[in-house]
């Protein structure tokens, strides 16, 4: 199988089901931040970890977070990635104005934006110990199964799809004489390979990865860069990158820097 | 394919160790809650099975006489008292009575019994009535003595053994110089009647020059018949003491249930020592894995789909304590049944703990019910868990 049958996020199988969360996919995705802010309390002290930040990302853009620790970045992504509200603030996808329309959104409709747009990967891997490497990948797919255009060629039988296109990452990510090892076989950069996976099994539109090279060393790191930069180029699938490994930061279309939560220029 | 349940099994196995634990646990409750149930139902139906065994419901003998074996030995043979031969004929015109049968009780010390002697205890039977109450009564050899004028013997069980009889051998009674002839051993009956040497009631009389007097009389009564009523008819014959098998049933079954209220809260108390085991089980994985949890809901797992990954969890621990627990009331039955044995008082000779399918599957289904119960709460803690926790989490 070749990465032509993956077509993660090409342009022909978007018509994806959004209607439930009212995000129309079929336009041109980015994420259009407003004046976002997020202010922790601890005690009477107030922490404005993410000020006043504005940006667009448009569909099937790179883009690379850095900083130093504490500026704000994984604040940042979070909200961008709709796993936290913001204090204040407009957040919108495509046409859908996700945040700043009033209440927050309860975790349930967060949920359903997430699983519907959204692949996330982190600087640990969380892979599931007792789980084999195919097994990890599927896992999404216990939870929800996005009706994707590969789903019904394959007939009716999301299952099979779903396998066979979990297979299909994996043989992408050179990982395809490991399916059936448990993620302690594996080395660091392999658990990372697996989780990328993980996160692609549902065709996200965006992939969000928070320092997911934290845990490797440079040839590893490396790896993972050109990964993202092949899946970013082959599959116009978006990016949005948090490191602290300037090499990797290059790989990105456009490298944006907070400082204090706010974007340094 | 990958499903919750393949999720959930695998996880258990995640701590072997922590996970047996917990189902051992289970297992021992549920073995006892099995047990308990088996023998709430064994108790009664063996102790009914003996009382039938007795042949006869009510039994009447002369106020103040003791009527068990075990009395009249401890007060060596005295206090016997006695009743006149012709009440069984006036008993016998009771409406209620379906058989009738008098017997007379005799001991006499005999010196060369155990070490320093001991009592033997002789109950005199009718040939015609008394084989015919006991219809259950199997020889091991011989049969009933028929003569009631016949110096002959049945022996029981034991006292044929302590005795070393067969049938044909000669059975001397100390004191009076009798020699009789053994003509029968009974089978062993685990009741008092293993121990009794059995003669026709006329030769005891004769031997014992008690002419016309017996010492009790057994009844059989009507299926139909209501005991009550007869028994307080009875009650008017002057110096008569009426002993109902139902009455010592009764107080039998009144003095279990109070054990049985015992033994009942040790079940609620293990039941609730496992289910605190299982909630502890489970709620330690849960916060072990919390930030894993937070990366299956930044997957697309909505709070029910943790909720029943985690209530799945404990109900294949629980089930799988309930197997091994019903497994091991069932297979080792016999077993509790000797502990059991040992703990009670009185304990009727049939199986005291009667499994079956039935009270298997209550087992199973209350324990389930009970794992269901015990899961509520992790399972909530992990469903409410928010991926944004698990992410921050890491920065730590
Ligand atoms: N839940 C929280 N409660 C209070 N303060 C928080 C919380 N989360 C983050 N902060 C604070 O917000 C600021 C920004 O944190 P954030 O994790 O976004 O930084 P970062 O740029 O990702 O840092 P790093 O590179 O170390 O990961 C920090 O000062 C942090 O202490
Ligand atoms: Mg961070």
């Amino acid at each position: 199988m070749t990465t032509d049958q993956i077509r993660i996020n090409s342009t022909d199988t978007i018509d994806i089901k959004t209607d439930a969360i009212g995000i129309d996919s079929a336009n041109t995705i980015s994420i259009n931040a407003q004046n976002l802010k997020k202010i922790y309390r601890r005690g009477s002290e107030e922490i404005c970890a993410v000020n006043e930040v504005s940006l667009e990302i448009k569909k099937g853009e790179y883009v690379s977070f850095i900083g130093p620790s504490g500026s704000g970045k994984t604040t940042l992504i979070n909200i961008l990635g709709c796993l936290d509200n913001p204090s204040s603030g407009m957040l919108s996808i495509g046409q859908k104005k996700v945040f700043g329309e009033g209440k927050p959104l309860s975790e349930k409709l967060l949920t359903k934006i997430r699983r519907e747009l959204f692949g996330y990967i982190f600087q640990k891997f969380y892979l599931i110990p007792t789980l084999t490497v195919i097994e990890n990948v599927l896992l999404p797919c216990i939870f929800y199964k996005k009706e994707v255009a590969d789903i019904k060629i394959n007939g009716n039988n999301s299952d099979v799809a779903a396998m066979q296109r979990g297979a299909a990452l994996l043989e992408m990510l050179g990982m395809e004489n490991r399916m059936d090892h448990l993620p302690g076989q594996l080395s660091g950069g392999e658990m990372q390979r697996v989780a990328v996976a993980r996160a692609l099994i549902n065709k996200p539109e965006i992939l969000l990865a928070d320092e997911p090279t934290g845990n490797l060393d440079s040839a590893r790191s490396q790896e993972i860069g050109r990964l993202l930069r092949e899946l970013n180029r082959k599959e116009q699938l978006t990016i949005i990158l948090v490191t602290h490994n300037p090499e990797l930061a290059k790989s990105a279309d456009r490298i944006v820097e907070l400082r204090d939560g706010r974007v340094f220029v | 394919m990958i499903s919750l349940y393949k999720v959930s099994y695998k996880n258990i196995l995640r701590k072997k160790t922590r996970s047996a634990l917990t189902i051992v646990g289970i297992a021992l409750s549920a073995w006892v809650l099995a047990s308990l149930m088996g023998f709430n139902k064994g108790y009664e139906a063996a102790l009914n099975k003996d009382i039938d065994n007795m042949g006869f419901q009510v039994m009447l003998m002369a106020k103040g006489c003791p009527y068990e074996a075990a009395t009249l030995m401890l007060k060596g043979g005295t206090g016997l008292r006695y009743l006149k031969e012709s009440v069984v004929a006036s008993i016998l015109s009771e409406p209620e009575v379906e058989r009738i049968t008098p017997m007379l009780m005799q001991a006499v010390f005999d010196p060369n019994k155990g070490e320093s002697g001991g009592i033997s205890a002789y109950l005199g039977v009718d040939p015609a009535t008394f084989p015919n109450m006991k219809t259950f009564l199997e020889f091991k050899q011989g049969k009933w003595f028929t003569d009631p004028q016949s110096f002959e013997v049945v022996m029981g069980y034991e006292s044929a053994e302590l005795e070393q009889r067969e049938v044909g051998d000669k059975l001397l009674i100390p004191e009076k110089n009798v020699e009789l002839t053994v003509v029968g051993v009974l089978k062993r009956t685990g009741t008092q009647d293993d121990g009794t040497i059995f003669l026709p009631i006329n030769t005891v009389q004769k031997i014992f020059g008690k002419e016309g007097e017996i010492t009790s009389v057994g009844i059989k009564v009507k299926k139909e018949a209501d005991i009550s009523k007869f028994e307080e008819r009875l009650y008017t014959i002057p110096d008569v003491q009426v002993v109902s098998l139902a009455q010592v049933k009764q107080t039998i079954m009144n003095l279990m249930s109070t054990a049985k209220v015992m033994v009942f809260s040790i079940a609620v108390v293990a039941i609730l020592i496992a289910m605190v085991g299982v909630i502890n089980t489970i709620l330690m994985s849960v916060f072990e894995r919390f930030q894993e949890i937070g990366i299956l809901k930044s997957m697309g797992a909505m709070p029910g789909d943790i909720f029943k990954l985690i209530w799945i969890e404990t109900l294949i621990l629980c089930f799988l304590g309930g197997v091994a627990g019903s497994t091991m009331a069932y297979g080792l039955s016999k077993v509790t049944e000797i502990l059991v044995r040992k703990l009670l008082p009185y304990a009727p000779t049939g199986s005291l703990i009667q499994l079956d399918v039935k009270l298997i599957c209550i087992t199973l289904i209350s324990v389930l019910i009970i794992g269901l119960i015990s899961g509520l709460y992790p399972a909530w803690r992990a469903a409410s868990v928010r991926p944004l926790e698990s992410i921050r989490s890491d920065i730590n």
